[in-house]
């Protein structure tokens, strides 16, 4: 019987253990721990490295690899542009950008586009300068748009398979743990980096707060990580969050929260213990306090909200209105000082959030969800994606997600928007299908899917304005008109996955 | 049932956005103004705006005034003239003060309306009274034409004329308030009071609504659709109003069956006023939203 290395004799097998691996030392098999008292190894006493490009060369980015980055800092957001432009003078070429999503601040990515360096997105959405390129036929691969729980169903499923992650955080220590709420770059939740941060071959972290060991509590922590890299700055706390969401002063957009709440309050979802989310639009967060005005008045408490958290859906928390908070992503200031704050304001990933493959997701047990809509068409289905021109200016988000999962999904739409109708015979594109929308309200009436009679029913024993979706359709089109029809050409510029993996429908190039 | 004019919504005669979404906000009536809104610049233009709003869309049964600009301006009659053949509802007086002033605008209504072929007497009119000429003048003005429904108070010139200014509590409009909701009340017509301009000021706004209220007014001009919900709220009966006053109809019904000419309930008679505003009260009730069983009546 041979000796191992602590001199003990080991068999080789015994019933039940086929092969028996003797001990070979503390260090053999593990390189990563230090080999003696004073000396360590990779990684040291921390894993900090000194610039990204340092941390590019580390993480072994190579040419038609993936890379991702996460959309927390918003309209803020420094990382992704400054790891591009590091990532394109190494020379590397040929990537595919698997962001979350893309905001108006990632314009110069267009540039990465036309110069090779990459060749294939996924995200949530574009805007802007960005949309517009693509939209234009900019790209020769069609850019991949997924919901955020299709984005972690994918990524967990390996579709999206991330070699490297960057991922941006508001504090963190030297051995990787980190959070969104402290720093001066803070963001709340960090939702969607968790995804990546477990699911990435590499990680790399980016902060402007460095932070004592351990930094707790901790939304990434050191175990998935690889490298830190310290910049100044990591976003601009301006366009990363405002201050509070504001309430709006509209009159439409107050009227329209109005009826939504007559319709929450009237629908039978409305009993204490029901769940909620509700966005961060302008009517969407007026529903929210009229639906505080009558929980107050009715003695009705939530049980949870789920979201995108708001101020609004934070001081219903705070007042015991909603027991608890779950939140994928922190819409304002307040929202993100209550995540720090308030022990049942809890953070949680895209995946717990809404991906419809893992074991159990938070939007499959919503009640009510409140969403907005560029368009919508006579079956209900949902445009959040593609402008009146027909150009990319709009992000899937958790749109499909909710709306299938909650027992009830009503839609807050102006009727015109400007001079457009917002109710047409078939949306531009569809993000999420008409079979899973339940309620549509407007400002100039309601109409609810011939697939709710049960709704429609409750409904009717109010004074609320109903009418069919046809109605609403005929009024829209009696003021605005019917628009010519958006000129395309063949190519496809997007593919919009719905949350399972499937194609729901597609995006063509403008013509010009 | 009688109509309701708790809320008349004001709107700028030459604003497209706000003319085209005028009536979703519910008001009982909305107000076109080609008057003090419009710079002397786009008077025709807003004419124009108006004109074809009222031709082309659905105000969906809401009531619709426009306000002329005074005869004394050169756009009095060319206001006439188009909003006669537009038809709103109601065309309204600014700065009545005399009966003459009324009878001055019904003259051009009723030339314009038989030359447009429009019934005579198909436009109906509203006076409003900013000075205090016309308040003393209120009854002459709230009998100067059948077509008159309703006296208007405007405040801002009316306190300007009397040396003084508005104040949260309304003092110095109390008189004005009092003579204008009696002179129409004597008329038969209605009373409208005037506007609080200080939209941000929820709770000064209520407590305003509440006191014309208490005054007897049946309404209020509002500048924004913010204004409407609290003003139809506090004119909404309460559940004990409402109970009382379908049990007042439930009487009167059962002794019209039985042919009994003496109505009680509850131990007391119930006489003529006491109808009227049970009426008042159900119909206030049922403008208000509020669901009542027909069976129960």
């Amino acid at each position: 019987m041979p000796l191992n290395a602590a001199n003990r004799e080991i068999p080789l097998s015994l019933p039940g253990f086929d092969t028996i691996k003797a001990f070979e030392g503390a260090f053999e098999n593990t390189p990563l721990v230090r080999k003696e008292k004073g000396i360590r190894n990779v990684p040291k006493l921390n894993k900090l490295v000194e610039t990204v490009e340092q941390a590019v060369l580390k993480t072994e980015l190579k040419d038609g690899m993936t890379i991702s980055f996460h959309h927390h800092f918003r309209n803020g957001d420094y990382i992704l542009n400054m790891v591009m432009d590091v990532i394109a003078n190494m020379g590397i070429k040929n990537l595919t950008l698997a962001s979350s999503s893309l905001t108006d601040a990632h314009a110069p990515l267009v540039g990465h586009i036309k110069n090779g360096v990459v060749t294939q997105i996924y995200t949530s959405g574009l805007r802007g300068e960005l949309g517009e390129f693509i939209s234009n036929g900019g790209m020769e691969n069609p850019v991949l748009i997924h919901s955020h729980g299709g984005r972690a169903r994918a990524i967990e499923t390996r579709k999206i398979n991330i070699d490297v992650a960057f991922l941006g955080v508001p504090s963190s220590d030297v051995y990787g743990n980190s959070n969104g709420y402290t720093g001066k770059s803070a963001c709340g939740s960090l939702g969607y980096a968790k995804v990546d941060a477990e699911w990435a071959h590499k990680v790399v972290l980016i902060t402007d707060f460095l932070v004592e060991y351990p930094n707790t509590p901790f939304s990434i922590h050191q175990d998935q990580v690889d490298y830190i890299v310290k910049v100044d700055s990591v976003g601009d706390p301006n366009g990363i969050s405002t201050g509070a969401t504001r309430m709006t002063k509209n009159p439409r957009d107050l009227l329209i929260a109005r009826n939504a709440a007559d319709v929450v309050v009237a629908s039978g979802y409305f009993e204490d213990g029901f769940s909620l989310q509700t966005g961060s639009g302008g009517a969407s967060l007026a529903t929210t306090k009229y639906l505080r005005d009558y929980m107050i008045e009715r003695n009705v408490k939530a049980s949870w909200g789920l979201g995108g958290i708001t101020s609004q859906m934070v001081k219903l928390h705070e007042e015991g209105l909603i027991a608890k908070l779950l939140d994928t992503q922190s819409f304002d200031l307040d929202a993100v000082k209550s995540i720090a704050e308030n022990r049942y304001h809890t953070e949680i990933s895209a995946s717990y959030y809404a991906n419809p493959l893992n074991k159990g997701c938070a939007v499959n047990k919503l009640n009510v969800v409140i969403l907005s809509a560029l368009e919508i068409d006579v079956n209900f289905n949902v445009n959040v994606l593609t402008g009146s021109d027909g150009v990319l200016r709009g992000a899937s988000g958790g749109h499909s997600d909710t709306a299938v999962g909650s027992g009830l999904s009503i839609i807050v739409a102006p009727l015109i928007r400007g001079r457009t109708a917002t109710v047409v015979d078939n949306v531009q594109t569809i993000i999420t299908p008409g079979e899973t929308v339940d309620v549509l309200v407007t400002d100039r009436g309601i109409a609810v899917n011939p697939r709710r009679q049960d709704v429609l029913k409750r409904l009717k024993e109010t004074t609320l304005p109903l009418y069919t979706i046809e109605e609403l359709r005929d009024k829209a089109q009696r003021v605005a008109g019917t628009p010519e029809k958006i000129e395309f050409e063949d190519k496809v510029v997007a593919l919009v996955e719905y949350r399972d993996g499937t194609i729901i429908d597609v995006v063509r190039q403008v013509k010009s | 049932m009688e109509k309701l004019r708790r809320t008349m919504l004001y709107v700028p005669g030459n604003n497209a956005g706000m003319v085209k979404d005028a009536h979703i906000y519910r008001s009982d009536s909305v107000m076109f103004d080609l008057e003090d809104s419009v710079s002397l610049n786009e008077k025709d233009s807003a004419r124009l705006l108006i004109f074809n709003a009222l031709k082309t869309l659905d105000y969906e049964g809401i009531e619709t005034v426009v306000r002329i600009n005074g005869l004394d301006t050169p756009f009095g009659e060319d206001d006439i003239k188009a909003m006669v053949r537009a038809r709103p509802d109601i065309i309204r007086i600014p700065k009545a003060e005399t009966a003459e002033d009324v009878l001055a605008v019904e003259k051009l209504i009723e030339r314009e309306e038989r030359a447009a072929g429009v019934d005579p007497g198909t436009i109906k009119m509203m006076a409003a009274i900013e000075g205090p000429l016309g308040v003393i003048n209120a009854y002459q003005i709230a009998t100067a034409s059948k077509r008159l429904v309703g006296i208007a108070l405007g405040a801002e010139d009316y306190v300007t004329s009397m040396k003084t200014k508005r104040s949260p509590e309304g003092m110095e409009i109390l008189y004005a308030r009092s003579a204008i909701v009696t002179a129409a009340r004597a008329a038969g017509i209605y009373a409208l009071d005037t506007v609080y301009s200080d939209i941000n000021n929820e709770e000064g706004f209520i407590e305003e609504v509440k006191l014309i209220k208490q005054l007897g007014f049946d309404g209020k001009s509002v500048i924004s659709p913010r204004q409407i919900s609290p003003v139809h709220r506090i004119y909404t009966p309460d559940h004990k109003e409402i109970d009382f006053a379908v049990r007042v109809i439930a009487a009167i019904k059962e002794a019209e069956i039985k042919g009994s000419g003496v109505i009680s309930l509850d131990g007391k008679m119930i006489d003529k006023p006491i109808v009227d505003r049970a009426e008042r009260v159900l119909a206030m009730a049922k403008a208000s939203g509020i669901l009542i069983n027909e069976d129960e009546i």
